[in-house]
């Protein structure tokens, strides 16, 4: 198979596939978990909207809880790494220049100094996060074989990210495993732990609505 | 020393425990733990299982982690990952020593207290993990066997110290008696309709702290309330089978309690100065019940003397000298946010307040709560050892001149004096109710 073809498979049809099952199975979560409540009727009876938000926008705000201000480094480098794999990615000069020649659509983005710069510093993160595994007793503890997995996988598109734009060896073959790499993550993220990009604004939502509006106590 | 005590907590053996796992079978145990996973539990425990990240940074937000020098089995997720997470990986297909394993977690290694909530980024909320492991255990018939003692009292008489109903009235016409050598015409008003009031109590205090409710009568009298007492079952508004996850004897419980008020047409309960039977009242049993909120409006104890005294209802002669330092009760601190006006009641009856660290909504637990201390003495030295953090605390208050501990709630109280105790922190404990007492101008 020459390069042309595989490119046009990753950027065609499987990139179709990972958009679509992302958003299907971010959809499905939400849907099981709305409906999972039919035996736990309270998380709907006490659901408040403001609290909720409340809460959630409290903890999306760096060092603006107890635990945040506790961990001061762990806190930098979780805000960092999330800006870094959630946000930027939106950013990118050649990402949108693939949804412009698709759909037309464009947007400003970010320098690519900078780009490569927030995808070192998410690297850096991932091998932080992977210490944290490794050292402290009360996480090793928790960590399992797909812990570490995920992070093998959210390494990868950022790699080869950085290798295909720096133009090292082989860098069309890096930049179709970039392709290829993204494209397992976005849809892995359904499916695995990393649901927790969804979860959380459930779970922070009922507990800020439990803690503001019945135990009228802050829950940070 | 240290060596002999850590054998004594090795080697708990519960006689309630041990009699439930004789009778278990392979079968019953996954029936048992399928119902409640696939029944009675939903969107909570399944979202709180597949969301947490293993990231253990609600750790430091448990007194028993940091107690036990930090270890990783204590952690909120790893009480999490040693019960209910193989649980549901088996899929109920777990041995008789699992389930001793896991009812040992989660009757005498988590309080319920929610502190991780605040500390975990998703609210992951282990208290309520450990009352489903809680639950299991009670439907596996596996449950400490102090505790169970408590459930059977409340399923004969309604409250957890087996006290006969004429015990009970004459608990309360001898205190009525006493108070009149102080104040000739006070009246402990017994079924009285129409009340404003509903005062209701726990069973340890006509059994052992009978001059509270002397005391509560006097500061009714000195405000010129108008109060009444039930004169049957209802009158203890606490619950020990909410902790054995014996949900339907709870809400028996506390339709009892809701039927004596309403039976009296009063507008309001005021309850004394316990954290878990505010609990059992305003958030766990009347959602059982189906009460979204309480159907007669319920007032804890420190926001009722809060508005007597900030509001001028009883007049206050001398501030309460000796400095005093106050313990949050998580279920009214986590539970109803009642840490400012505690303060500020603090500050209107003592001269001195010394503030402990973490406090207000990030107290530290007594470690009696969450029914630990009703799991009586085979648990004891587990107990007062897993919270040693409480202890320094107190020393520190102690340091900053501290002599006296407030500390408005029963379990508190118990867990607080095993801790001063043990430790040899040598400070007084006192409810509000007896600073108030001692500090207001007395009825005549
Ligand atoms: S509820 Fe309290 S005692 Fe239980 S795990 Fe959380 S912090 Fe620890
Ligand atoms: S802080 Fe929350 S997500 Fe992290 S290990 Fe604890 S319970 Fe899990
Ligand atoms: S006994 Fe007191 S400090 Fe302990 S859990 Fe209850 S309310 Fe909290």
């Amino acid at each position: 198979m020459t390069l042309q073809t595989l490119y046009t498979i990753i950027a065609g049809p499987l990139a179709v596939l990972a958009i679509t099952g992302f958003v299907l199975g971010c959809v499905y979560r939400i849907v099981m978990a709305v409906r999972q409540t039919a035996s736990d009727r309270m998380v709907i009876e006490y659901f408040h909207p403001r609290y909720a938000l409340r809460s959630i926008l409290r903890w999306l705000t760096p060092y603006s809880t107890v635990n945040m201000r506790r961990h001061p480094i762990m806190t930098l480098v979780t805000f960092v790494f999330h800006l870094g794999m959630v946000v930027m990615p939106f950013f990118i000069f050649a990402h949108m220049l693939m949804v412009y020649e698709a759909f037309g659509l464009s947007w400003p983005t970010l320098p690519d100094v900078f780009v490569e710069w927030m995808s070192w510093a998410v690297l850096l993160a991932l091998v932080f996060f992977l210490g944290r595994r490794l050292i402290l007793p009360e996480v090793r503890y928790l960590t399992t074989l797909s812990d570490y997995l995920i992070l093998l996988l959210i390494a990868l598109p950022f790699f080869t990210g950085i290798w295909a734009y720096k133009g090292w060896w082989a860098a069309e073959w890096v930049t179709l495993l970039h392709m290829l790499s993204g494209e397992i993550l976005l849809l892995a993220i359904p499916f695995t732990r990393l649901g927790h990009m969804v979860l959380f604004f459930m779970t922070r939502g009922y507990m800020g609505s439990e803690f503001g509006g019945i135990r009228h106590a802050r829950d940070w | 020393m240290t060596q002999q005590t850590v054998k004594v907590k090795k080697n708990i053996v519960d006689e309630g425990i041990e009699a439930g796992l004789a009778r278990l079978t392979p079968e019953r145990i996954e029936s048992v733990i399928q119902r409640v996973l696939n029944r009675e539990a939903g969107a909570r425990l399944k979202t709180y299982a597949r969301t947490c990240v293993h990231c253990g940074l609600c750790s430091d937000a448990c007194h028993h982690f940091v107690s036990m020098n930090r270890d990783p089995k204590l952690s909120p997720a790893g009480k999490v990952k040693r019960t209910i997470g193989v649980m549901m990986q088996k899929k109920g297909k777990v041995s008789k020593d699992f389930i001793r394993e896991a009812a040992m977690v989660a009757y005498s290694e988590c309080n319920l207290c929610k502190k991780c909530v605040l500390y975990c980024p998703f609210g992951i909320d282990v208290g309520y993990l450990m009352t489903l492991v809680r639950r299991i255990c009670h439907l596996l018939g596996v449950v400490p066997r102090y505790m169970q003692d408590t459930a059977h009292s409340q399923s004969v008489h309604f409250n957890q110290m087996w006290i006969n109903g004429d015990e009970w009235v004459d608990t309360l016409f001898w205190q009525e008696e006493e108070a009149r050598d102080e104040a000739p015409d006070i009246r402990i008003p017994v079924d009285k309709e129409g009340s404003d009031i509903f005062y209701s109590v726990i069973g340890p205090e006509p059994k052992f702290r009978a001059q509270l409710i002397y005391q509560a009568a006097m500061i009714f009298e000195a405000a010129g309330s108008d109060w009444t007492m039930p004169g049957s079952p209802g009158w203890d508004n606490s619950d020990l089978c909410m902790f054995s996850g014996d949900n339907e004897m709870m809400g028996r419980n506390k339709r009892a309690h809701f039927e004596a008020a309403a039976k009296l047409r009063v507008k309001k309960i005021v309850m004394g100065e316990c954290g878990h039977a505010f609990r059992s009242v305003y958030d766990v049993g009347n959602r059982w019940l189906g009460f979204k909120m309480p159907p007669i409006p319920v007032i804890h104890a420190v926001e009722f003397y809060h508005d007597l005294v900030c509001n001028g209802k009883i007049r206050i002669l001398k501030k309460f000298a000796q400095p005093i330092t106050l313990h949050d009760p998580c279920n009214i601190a986590r539970g109803m946010g009642l840490y400012e006006k505690a303060r500020e009641l603090a500050h209107a009856l003592c001269e001195t307040v010394v503030e402990m660290t973490p406090n207000r909504e990030h107290n530290i637990c007594c470690n009696a709560g969450g029914g630990i201390i009703n799991c009586g003495p085979p648990f004891k030295d587990k107990r007062v050892e897993a919270n040693s953090v409480k202890a320094k605390q107190l020393f520190d208050a102690k340091a900053m001149g501290a002599e006296v501990v407030i500390a408005p709630c029963h379990n508190c109280h118990g867990g607080l004096e095993d801790i001063i105790h043990h430790y040899g922190v040598e400070m007084e404990l006192k409810f509000f109710g007896d600073i108030i007492y001692e500090v207001m101008e007395k009825p005549e």
